[in-house]
């Protein structure tokens, strides 16, 4: 996969915009994936995300080739999502009110799909609170965490994207676990 | 029941796949006899397992599309040169079609020049050629960018390119009088002219071929 990748970097560099678009379709489920676990909305991820992918083709001359693409693009993708996360408003809840309604919420304003059996929306409401709670930690934990359960990347490489020492890596996906079982214990 | 500090530590290390044989026993024999840190690490798991469940995601049908509209625009040079890759034969065509028109043009904006062929009795004035009253010549008459007045006798054909003609009462061609004007006329005279050439040469061969 990653010769693929390499060869389709070559085409990109020499200007061929259309050899891109098969690297976004390798890597767009797993940065998807990422943005969506860090900022808990489909939305905000889909933004993030095809920002990551739009940032890394203007600064695709500056990645080593000796590395791993996929590296360099979560590193890309990470960072945006934690700035976003520290910059964030709280601009759109859908269990706000709609201005000028009585107890109406945006809930009302989403179309309802058709009805879901009811163990697809107890393993639906199951994973909106797996996913709160990882909403709830703090980023530096969120980040770690994310990369390795959801992403099951290996600590060398969440070091690598981070571009933090292993150890501060180890400590943090030590707190995370520990915040999780905190959190999840009586789910 | 006091447990040993470390024991947290071991789950840790355990959970990363970095504890050693050591500590593992020792992780093992602790969690055996206490019920406490059995708990505790059954939490970490279970947390562990349930974040690990959250069903994958796909990223929208139209993701790809939307990051490669989102793209700046790639140079203009390298779209077309991906085109000519992907289009040899057309490539080749235009190519061949562009040289041959650039070539007829410009041997014809150079012959925009006032010529005539040479024949001893036709006399010029400015753009103007005559063939003198009582006059005989022989052989074809081509005049270029001018004009040709007959008065003579012209034992041969009269091509006039971008030009007119004057034939007097008294004048008398014994071959061809043609007029070119355009540029499609001026190459389907030449391509002409190159075909009789090439078919005169063939019956000189044969001439020449009859004399030996």
């Amino acid at each position: 996969m990653e010769t693929i990748v390499k060869h389709r970097i070559k085409q990109v560099l020499k200007g061929d915009q259309n050899a891109y678009g098969e690297i976004v379709e390798v890597y767009k489920d797993k940065v998807f994936q990422l943005c969506y676990r860090m900022l808990g909305n489909r939305h905000e991820a889909e933004d993030i995300a095809q920002e990551a992918f739009i940032r890394a083709y203007i600064n695709i001359k500056s990645f080593n080739q000796n590395l791993k693409f996929s590296t360099w693009l979560y590193r890309i993708a990470t960072n945006l999502c934690i700035d976003r996360i520290r910059k964030k408003k709280p601009d759109y809840f859908l269990d706000a009110e709609v201005p000028g309604t009585e107890g109406l919420t945006m809930y009302s304003q989403v179309p309802s799909e058709t009805p879901l059996p009811e163990d697809e929306v107890e393993s639906i409401e199951l994973h909106d609170t797996i996913q709160k709670e990882i909403s709830k930690l703090p980023d530096k934990y969120r980040s770690v965490i994310v990369l390795k359960y959801i992403e099951e990347l290996s600590l060398n490489e969440i070091s690598e994207i981070l571009d933090l020492p292993l150890g501060t890596v180890k400590t943090r996906i030590h707190r995370g676990r520990e915040a999780l079982r905190q959190q999840l214990r009586h789910v | 029941m006091k447990c040993p500090e470390q024991i947290i530590d071991y789950m840790h290390e355990y959970l990363d796949e970095e504890i050693s044989e050591e500590h593992e026993k020792i992780l093992r024999e602790h969690l055996q006899s206490c019920s406490d840190c059995q708990e505790y690490f059954r939490e970490l798991n279970k947390s562990i397992a349930l974040v690990q469940s959250t069903s994958h995601i796909q990223a929208p049908d139209d993701f790809t599309s939307k990051v490669m509209a989102g793209l700046p625009k790639e140079k203009k040079k390298t779209e077309i040169q991906r085109w000519f890759r992907s289009h040899p034969l057309l490539t080749a065509a235009s190519l061949f079609l562009a040289l041959m028109t650039g070539s007829i043009f410009s041997t014809w904006n150079e012959e925009h020049q006032f010529s005539v062929s040479k024949q001893p009795n036709l006399i010029v004035e400015n753009d103007t050629v005559i063939v003198p009253e009582g006059e005989v010549v022989k052989g074809d008459v081509v005049v270029r960018n001018g004009k040709v007045k007959i008065e003579g006798e012209v034992q041969g054909n009269v091509t006039v390119i971008n030009g007119e003609r004057y034939l007097a009462s008294a004048g008398n061609v014994t071959g061809e009088i043609t007029e070119v004007n355009e540029v499609f006329e001026w190459i389907w005279y030449h391509i002409k002219k190159t075909a009789k050439n090439t078919a005169d040469l063939f019956e000189n061969d044969e001439k020449e071929q009859s004399f030996q």
